[in-house]
């Protein structure tokens, strides 16, 4: 029974996550259209969604290594790696196909998380400083791998720069992938054994080990997942900006860390959803995208984004310690 | 009362005896590892060129390690008790920007320091209220008030550079003791660094920190105002970037809102080489002095041959990484042959 109540208390809590992120949204949205009744077109509609896509990609990959208890701050550098990577393939080798090159970043991006997943899983070196390391190492092969020089749009095929922009159903192929991972990976961390495994190390490692669950494994999953996003993120984001540079996506991860924090993701561990992630990733896209609607200049914006971050942090950790008092007085009587 | 507190200090001293002779053995071996690599790397450059033996240049090295130098120390207080920060660069910063704005209003130069001081304690006080009052983990709110401090210089600086400066400003980062081809920086450094091991190592606010970071909930449990201590460690912390922001700015003239990216890793991996565990409850501040000339004079080094910047970030990754991994190993090892000698005995 406490089981089942249990699952119940996570499901409640989610579902209310949710909703005060849509009431949120839906809040912020009416000031900011009657102020400029543009933002609510369909066109710049589009615009936060597609330039959304690539964040919330991220995003998930972010979301399971916090899920598991740690945090991934190399993930910038790893996508200026794989879409250099793939910036450059497409150049020398403008035959291989775009999809391939999507699946060729998803590999290199897979490789990067791996290693790190592996000093972290069986050298035991704690997530922040594995991926503190690698992420100035990352960063720094990048340039030896582009000897510091630049992938203009001019020396990229037409098909991979048209990849965003390209549309089917009215939808472009950028926001398509984009679904499409979140799809999966709903489905993932649901349904599957090695979704529920995540949840379970980061609720309660100890736990977690007494029932089976291989820790190290599990560990070095969550990474190479986040990789493998990440490298598909790098990709993609060659080619929706149409050039290749090595300091591009530097502080993703704070941008990463924040729509998972804002969807409600815990920092200790063993809570969140995909769709409470996906919602903060369109809110943090929805606040950046009002900053000039409100006058504020874009030096402004990395400013703001560690401010949502903050509130939703301590906004997270009150309701956590509430609903921890509450079970604990209900355990008791 | 003095009495039984004494009593119960030496009765926690004998408890402590094996457990403390293991890890005295264990620290002084990876200071004398790192001696021994500092060792190495003289040698090595000495014969690679000309140039880097050589006490002018050895001492004119000093100036681009000083301020990281000088923000490693508050950080092995942080680290000690397990926590983290990772919003010094941009608690520097905003310092720097505090001192570039107030220059170019014609502010002297005392009344820059304090209030660059007085900045940056503001900055690591808020760090410490955050992270204790509602006990949220540290690396996300240093994660967020990175982007916050760094986030208010970008936006009141924009595109603009700060270059005026009060004559005579550029002393605390450029020039040397009167008389010596000794930097001031330097001296500063090295004051601070005896500052901070007598306290880590004499003083019961040292000894404190140890029980920390080996156990906060029986530190607590014994009377440790555990909060009240990681708050003193924050603000402490964002006091020095103050200090770290004048000599930086004194040095390079030039107050930009991307001054110091990247500098969090690098004192971080200072304090990790010099042999903190991460974890907290270990560690020393000579440790972590000679990791700070290790890791300077390699830098100073490979510039030297001419090596690029890519590379140094690169080695510094490895380096921070490395310096995890190996004592791990070493203590792995190290059981192992325990083990086996225990079955010898057998």
């Amino acid at each position: 029974m406490p089981d089942n109540s249990f699952s119940q208390f996570i499901r409640r809590t989610l579902a209310r996550r949710e909703a005060t992120l849509m009431l949120l949204l839906v809040v912020l949205l009416v000031p900011i259209s009657i102020r400029s009744p543009q933002f609510l077109s369909p066109k710049n509609i589009n615009t936060i969604l597609n330039d959304m896509a690539i964040l919330v990609i991220v995003a998930i990959g972010q979301f399971y290594v916090i899920l598991s208890g740690g945090i991934d701050l190399s993930v910038g550098s790893v996508i200026a790696f794989t879409g250099m990577a793939c910036g450059m393939i497409n150049e020398s080798f403008p035959q291989v196909p775009v999809g391939l090159l999507l699946l060729v970043g998803m590999g290199i991006g897979a490789f990067l998380g791996l290693v790190n997943g592996m000093l972290v899983a069986y050298g035991k070196i704690p997530p922040i400083i594995t991926t503190l390391g690698t992420m100035s190492i990352f960063r720094g092969m990048t340039f030896l791998l582009s000897k510091g020089t630049w992938v203009t749009a001019h020396e990229m095929t037409d098909s991979y720069i048209a990849l965003p922009r390209t549309t089917f159903l009215g939808i472009s192929y950028l926001l398509w992938i984009a679904l499409f991972v979140i799809a999966i990976f709903y489905y993932f961390s649901r349904y599957t054994r090695t979704g529920r495994e995540i949840y379970a190390i980061g609720g309660n490692p100890t736990a977690a080990k007494f029932v089976g669950v291989n820790e190290n494994r599990t560990r070095l999953v969550v990474f190479l997942i986040s990789g493998t996003l990440c490298g598909l993120a790098g990709s993609l984001w060659t080619a929706r900006y149409a050039s290749a540079v090595n300091e591009m996506a530097t502080g993703f991860e704070m941008q990463a860390v924040a729509a998972c924090v804002l969807g409600g993701v815990n920092f200790s561990g063993g809570a969140g959803g995909i769709i409470g992630v996906a919602l903060g990733t369109l809110f943090l896209g929805v606040v950046t995208n009002a900053l000039p609607v409100i006058y504020l200049s874009v030096f402004w914006q990395t400013f703001v984004q560690g401010l949502i971050v903050l509130i939703a942090l301590a906004l997270n950790t009150i309701s956590d310690q509430r609903k921890t008092k509450k079970l604990l007085a209900q355990r008791r009587a | 009362m003095g009495e039984s507190k004494q009593f119960v200090a030496q009765s926690r001293l004998i408890d402590e005896m094996s457990l403390k002779n293991r890890l005295v053995e264990l620290v002084t071996k990876w200071e004398v590892i790192l001696s021994f690599l500092l060792v190495v790397i003289f040698v090595f450059f000495s014969n690679m060129t000309p140039y880097f033996l050589d006490w002018f240049n050895l001492m004119n090295a000093t100036f681009q390690f000083s301020e990281k130098a000088i923000m490693a120390l508050p950080m092995i207080f942080i680290i000690m008790c397990g926590d983290i920060d990772i919003s010094i660069a941009s608690i520097i910063a905003l310092c720097a920007y505090v001192i570039g704005i107030s220059a170019e209003a014609g502010m002297g130069i005392p009344s820059l320091i304090l209030l660059s001081m007085l900045v940056g304690t503001i900055a690591g006080l808020i760090n410490g209220l955050l992270i204790t009052g509602l006990n949220m983990p540290a690396i996300a709110v240093t994660l967020a008030t990175q982007s916050i401090y760094r986030g208010i210089a970008t936006g009141m600086l924009g595109e603009h550079a700060c270059t005026k400066f009060p004559p005579g400003f550029s002393f605390f980062g450029q020039e040397f003791i009167p008389g010596t081809i000794i930097p001031f920086a330097f001296v500063l450094y090295l004051v601070l660094m005896l500052l901070f091991f007598f306290v880590l190592h004499k003083t019961a606010y040292g000894r404190r920190l140890y029980a920390i970071g080996n156990s906060a909930e029986t530190a607590r449990f014994s009377g440790i105002n555990v909060q009240r201590t990681r708050i003193i460690n924050y603000t402490l912390t964002g006091m020095f970037c103050g200090i770290a922001a004048v000599l930086l700015a004194s040095r390079i003239l030039s107050v930009r809102s991307n001054i110091a990216t990247g500098w969090d890793l690098e004192i971080i991996t200072l304090v990790v080489l010099g042999g903190v565990a991460i974890t907290g409850g270990r560690g020393s501040v000579f440790g972590v002095f000679i990791g700070s000339l290790l890791v300077g004079y390699l830098k100073f080094g490979m510039g030297l041959l001419k090596f690029s910047g890519t590379v140094m970030t690169i080695v510094i990754g490895s380096l921070l990484i490395t310096a995890v991994l190996l004592p791990r190993l070493l203590d792995i090892y190290k059981a192992n042959r325990k083990l086996k000698m225990q079955q010898g005995g057998l």
